[in-house]
């Protein structure tokens, strides 16, 4: 067992807000696109089930030279995109969801949701239903046609075709795609604001948010301990799809790529007897997917199918710095894998009553593997 | 003068070695004319994977097809709101990204004038286009360049500059101030970068025969002028100096980028 039962704060943090709040309350979201605000906390959950509140802004400190901090450096697509479905006539809503293979032709595929008219100041569950899809049906976007090649046992998940070009398809995003949006959010989200700081490739449909974190400065002090700084890329999928029976099939598939160097990087934690903390639940999926028996963990590509939950033993991840979830999510059952249920019950008890915030741009919770 | 040697020591070998340059993935600003376009041939012909971007959707068509295999973004570096989308089609369309050269300058006034003179607005477009464009370019794209440098890859930023960084020639008020400041900028990049494996390279490549300089000096003796392709020889030269061997990276720098599921 590694050492995740070490996890200390240097820093004593701030005593919790005064301002009343009822343990069954449900989180507030955090309505506005700050991705480092000040005052951002984090809930810490150890290895004994222990409940600690600290300045999020210190999560660093406790981390040492044996350790490695795995973070996710997708950038986000802006997936959103405004269409017309031909045979109807009607305004919908492409989502695009998933990578799909590419088709012979090699023409881009993706997996994508479908919404009705109207936009993200709807919330997705009231959203209008899109009309009826049919394998066939033509939806175009701008100037560039996509085509429904099949339906994928939902309604609203279709495969869609790209009438274009690796160069059209980028265009069309870049001009035509918007990101993700969300009704709990008080203003519209530009490109940059679901980019965390360290995104590179453009693979994931909704931004990797623990990784929001992550701004250079932080990345300089990780350095400046020692402790070792890896990254992998993984297509983090949609949150939500407005149909609950979708919903709860989420996460989809998820291709991933993990580098040789952030290999090597787990290899010298494990044999130094340092912690794995991984941030994001993108990245305990990719390093749990790739991981071997033995705990090692495998260099390249690969697409994550498994969920994780109250009954998978993690080989790889000590560690979790995540947002705030709440139950019945996919994210929350995660944690589940990482903690027992009396206390993530606590957990989410503290949680609500210190007023911490949920929801991407929300407060934080890091959790350690139980001891 | 050249702040950056524009000539190392294994340079002369390197630009003539193709295998220092095969999948090298590199953004080219301004990549339509002069020196841009000379950069973009001499990366591409020698394997490099290049997106060259300009604002004229025409000439980046031309450009493009007496350039096989070169990818066109249309963008102003001078606009926000250009610059995310910019850096999605980069990272989308190369897979992530090596080398950003930040080639494409602005004047300031046209014809040159004195700074009394000068337009406030068109010292704005110079700061807009030869310091804030670079500054948000580099920013938007450190994510994908710091990745290129943990895996071993190496990660460049090239920023075209000029004598007129330093000397103070009468009417080159907006193009000087600009280029002053995007040259102390890049050292300041490159003091903080260093250490996440970037280098950021601050390069003056001379006085060359080029559409910016007949704008600047429109009854110049091309004769007097040094060709782009030489300038560009030299500034790969330089970018690959700073990269390390090809051999050191993770993965081959030829590794196909397709993110099809596995």
């Amino acid at each position: 067992m590694m050492r995740a039962d070490c996890y200390r704060f240097r820093v004593e943090a701030d005593a919790p807000r005064s301002r009343a709040a009822h343990a069954t309350a449900a989180l507030a979201p955090a309505r506005l696109p700050v991705q480092r605000p000040s005052d951002a906390r984090v809930l810490v959950i150890g290895a004994h089930g222990e409940l600690a509140h600290h300045r999020r802004a210190d999560w660093i400190d406790p981390l040492g030279p044996d350790d490695v901090v795995v973070a996710n450096d997708a950038a986000t697509l802006p997936g959103s995109l405004g269409a017309l479905h031909m045979r109807t006539g009607r305004d919908i809503e492409v989502r695009l969801a998933a990578h799909a293979p590419r088709a012979r032709s090699g023409e881009p595929r993706f997996d994508a949701v479908i919404f009705g008219a109207g936009d993200w100041r709807t919330r997705t569950e009231h959203r209008a239903p899109p009309p009826a899809m049919l394998a066939g049906d033509v939806v175009r976007i701008a100037d560039v046609d996509a085509f429904v090649e099949r339906c994928l046992d939902h309604p609203r998940l279709v495969r869609l075709r790209f009438g274009a070009s690796d160069a059209g398809l980028w265009r069309l995003l870049a001009t035509h795609g918007r990101p993700v949006q969300y009704a709990h959010l008080a203003i519209d989200l530009a490109p940059w604001d679901v980019w965390t700081p360290i995104a590179g490739r453009p693979v994931a449909f909704e931004p990797p948010s623990a990784g929001f974190v992550l701004d250079w400065n932080s990345l300089r002090k990780l350095r400046a301990r020692g402790v070792r700084f890896a990254t992998l890329s993984h297509a983090a999928g949609l949150s939500s799809t407005g149909a609950a029976d979708l919903d709860r099939r989420l996460p989809l598939d998820e291709p991933y790529d993990i580098p040789l160097p952030t290999v090597q990087s787990i290899r010298r934690a494990r044999a130094r007897g340092g912690r794995i903390l991984a941030v994001g639940t993108t990245v305990v999926r990719a390093l749990e997917h790739a991981a071997r028996v033995d705990g090692t963990v495998q260099a390249g590509r690969g697409r994550a199918d498994q969920r994780i939950g109250a009954d998978t033993e993690l080989c790889v991840v000590d560690a979790l710095l995540t947002g705030t979830h709440e139950p019945g999510t996919s994210h929350y059952e995660m944690l589940r894998a990482f903690a027992d249920a009396a206390t993530l019950a606590a957990a989410t008890v503290a949680l609500a009553t210190h007023g911490y915030r949920t929801h991407e741009f929300g407060d934080s919770m890091l959790v350690m593997r139980r001891a | 003068m050249t702040f950056d040697r524009a000539i190392p020591a294994r340079g002369a070998d390197a630009t003539t070695n193709d295998a220092s340059l095969a999948g090298l993935r590199v953004a080219i600003t301004g990549g339509t004319s002069g020196l841009g376009r000379a950069l973009a041939a001499a990366f591409s012909e020698h394997g490099a994977r290049v997106a060259i971007l300009a604002r004229g959707a025409g000439a980046l068509q031309r450009t493009q097809a007496t350039l096989p295999g070169v990818h066109a973004i249309a963008m102003d570096v001078a606009r926000k709101e250009d610059v995310y989308p910019a850096a999605l089609q980069i990272t989308g369309l190369l897979g992530g990204l090596d080398v950003l050269v930040n080639n494409a300058s602005s004047l300031g006034p046209v014809p040159l004038a004195l700074l009394a003179d000068t337009e406030c607005e068109d010292l704005e477009l110079a700061l807009r286009t030869n310091v804030l464009g670079p500054f948000r370019l580099a920013k938007a794209l450190l994510g994908a360049l710091a990745a290129s440098a943990r895996a071993n890859r190496g990660a460049v930023v090239a920023n075209i500059s000029s004598d007129a960084a330093v000397t103070p020639y009468p009417t080159w008020g907006a193009y000087g101030a600009s280029k002053a400041a995007l040259h102390h900028l890049t050292r300041i990049w490159d003091e903080e970068a260093r250490e996440l494996g970037i280098r950021f390279l601050s390069i003056d490549p001379g006085d060359m025969d080029t559409p910016l300089h007949a704008l600047a000096v429109p009854d110049a003796d091309p004769a007097s002028l040094k060709q782009p392709e030489v300038a560009a020889r030299e500034i790969v030269a330089a970018i690959i100096a700073a990269l390390p061997a090809p051999a050191a990276a993770d993965a081959p720098r030829t590794r196909d980028f397709a993110w099809d599921p596995a």
